[in-house]
């Protein structure tokens, strides 16, 4: 469903971000990008809904060229893309709600979005997605009242409010801790799979990448240096991806995670204290 | 004790300026300027003398004020200050908000920022007297002269405030509703506006605060209000209704200082 090819970004100031990058996600395929801060992880996903404008290459979204679009397209294109992004970007002085349907104002014109009359239906999704992600009560707070992990809740039901096809995720955990990051990385795969999308995440976790996703791409440098399952992800692979290190924890700790990956998944809240830090 | 001594030789704070010739040709530049440009003044002491006791003369003369002789001008003439610090501060609100937008680099483009800050630029390096002088000339003596005056100043004010507020917003945020599909407009109104709002209305009540004192300078250039009785108290010697109308003044600028600080403080 996703397709780039030949995704070169270079900033006007400062090194190439992005040097020649081809990938594809496929429709349900839930992807993870991992690599060192500056290996352009962040630069390529928002180069695909165009927050950052691409040098050069193509980029394809259910058939649609993304990068030929002009400025009205583009924004009807993002309406398919949702995006969650690692210091939540809520809108602080605004209530959970309101944050939550901003997903739609690709939908709703400029007048009734700003007297704040959305379509019931819209709204009705708003508070199911709230009591899916557990903060059916906090409608009307506001939400800069709010947690880290609760504010990445709302992060989360802003991006589905959009019903989109693709969700791109950009480090959704840096900022939480070890529990929480665990819990929002559940919730986002969960709903991801419930809903038969695709997922692009970057992330720097790799305990994390392995443990919740089925493909993991390795940049560095601005180019793919690693393309395979969570099993694959040896200490070679992750020497290619980093650099030297003693990777013995993290390649030992993919294969374990990914083994039990199944029972990881079902519960929701509630994880164990014995899994919280694995590996570690 | 020789660790004392030892201490004050290890370290000394370093001058602001380090080079010692630099340092002390400015202070002597300084003085050498002030001593001459004190000179220039050809001080008048005899002349200063009977204004001395022209001074204790109002000095008395402000111990006992009169609110009564004069009573109605007082009143019109705060009547008509208030009217005029009313409608420029809602002038300048209204014209700023635009103008502040244009003016916000993170939203604007090159051409219309350069030209809006280019305006609240003009428009902030006049001074409201001078301005006063500018509308009376323009649109006759009176209140409406002042009203125009205080709404310009206010737009300068506001504007350059307002958009420096708008270009320090959470970027996050606003790419995430652009992320949306959202319009320009719709980023405006849901990721930028709610960050800017409370500041916004707290600068609102703290300009009204400031128009009202203003209103009071410029009326003795002719722009009408509570001023312009004051000028005339004064020009006639009248130093009584003009205690009176000093006080006056001070009474409301605190009042007003108190409510607008008091609001400002719940805003959150």
């Amino acid at each position: 469903m996703l397709e780039i090819s030949g995704l070169v970004k270079r900033y006007p100031s400062g090194p190439q971000a992005l040097r020649g990058v081809d990938l594809t996600v496929k429709t349900g395929e839930l992807v993870a990008l991992i690599g060192t801060s500056g290996a352009g992880k962040s630069t390529l996903v928002r180069c695909i809904n165009r927050l950052v404008e691409p040098t050069e290459g193509k980029i394809r979204l259910d058939g649609t060229e993304l990068t030929a679009l002009d400025h009205r397209e583009l924004r009807h294109a993002r309406r398919n893309m949702g995006m969650i992004f690692q210091e939540y970007a809520l809108v602080d002085r605004l209530s959970v709600m309101e944050n939550v349907l901003s997903g739609r104002l690709g939908y709703v014109g400029v007048w009734k979005s700003a007297m704040r009359r959305f379509p019931p239906e819209d709204v009705r999704r708003a508070l199911e997605l709230l009591e899916r992600v557990g903060l059916r009560e906090y409608v009307d707070t506001r939400a800069d009242q709010l947690s880290g992990g609760q504010r990445q809740r709302v992060g989360i039901a802003r991006a589905l409010e959009q019903q989109p096809a693709l969700l791109l995720v950009d480090e959704p955990t840096s900022s939480l801790d070890p529990k929480t990051a665990r819990q929002i990385m559940r919730l986002i795969v969960e709903l991801v799979k419930e809903r038969g999308l695709s997922m692009l995440i970057n992330i720097h976790d790799v305990n994390l990448a392995t443990m919740f996703t089925e493909r993991i791409v390795g940049l560095q440098d601005g180019k793919i240096v690693f393309e395979g399952t969570p099993e694959e992800l040896n200490e070679e692979a992750l020497t290619k991806i980093y650099g030297e290190e003693d990777w013995h924890a993290e390649s030992r700790s993919a294969q374990a995670e990914t083994a039990d990956n199944g029972n990881g998944e079902k519960s929701d809240e509630h994880v164990p204290l014995n899994t919280a830090e694995p590996g570690r | 004790m020789s660790d004392h001594v030892n201490a004050e030789q290890l370290w000394s704070k370093p001058p602001v300026i380090e080079n010692r010739w630099l340092r002390w040709g400015i202070t002597l530049v300084v003085l050498v300027y002030a001593f001459f440009a004190i000179r220039s003044f050809e001080i008048d002491i005899p002349r200063i003398i009977i204004g001395l006791d022209r001074g204790y003369d109002m000095l008395l003369a402000f111990l006992r004020p009169d609110f009564v002789a004069r009573q109605t001008h007082i009143v019109r003439g705060v009547l008509e200050s208030v009217a005029m610090t009313a409608t420029a501060t809602l002038l300048g609100v209204i014209l700023s908000i635009p103008l502040s937008f244009g003016a916000a680099r993170n939203l604007s483009p090159l051409p219309v920022y350069l030209v809006c800050r280019s305006i609240l630029m003009i428009v902030r390096s006049l001074h409201v007297v001078v301005l006063a002088i500018l509308f009376v000339v323009m649109v006759g003596f009176g209140p409406f002269a002042g009203a125009v005056t205080l709404g310009f100043n206010s737009i300068g004010f506001l504007g350059k405030l307002l958009a420096e507020d708008i270009e320090n917003t959470n970027e996050e945020s606003m790419e995430a509703v652009r992320a949306t599909g959202g319009s320009w407009l719709q980023v405006v109104i849901y990721a930028v506006w709610p960050q800017v709002v409370t500041r916004f209305i707290g600068l609102s009540i703290y300009r009204l605060d400031i128009n009202f004192r203003q209103s009071t300078v410029i009326g003795l250039v002719g722009a009408g209000g509570i001023g312009a009785v004051l000028d005339t108290a004064m020009g006639r010697y009248d130093y009584n209704t003009a205690a009176a109308i000093l006080i006056v003044i001070i009474a409301i600028v605190l009042a007003g200082e108190y409510v607008s600080s008091s609001i400002r403080r719940r805003l959150t």
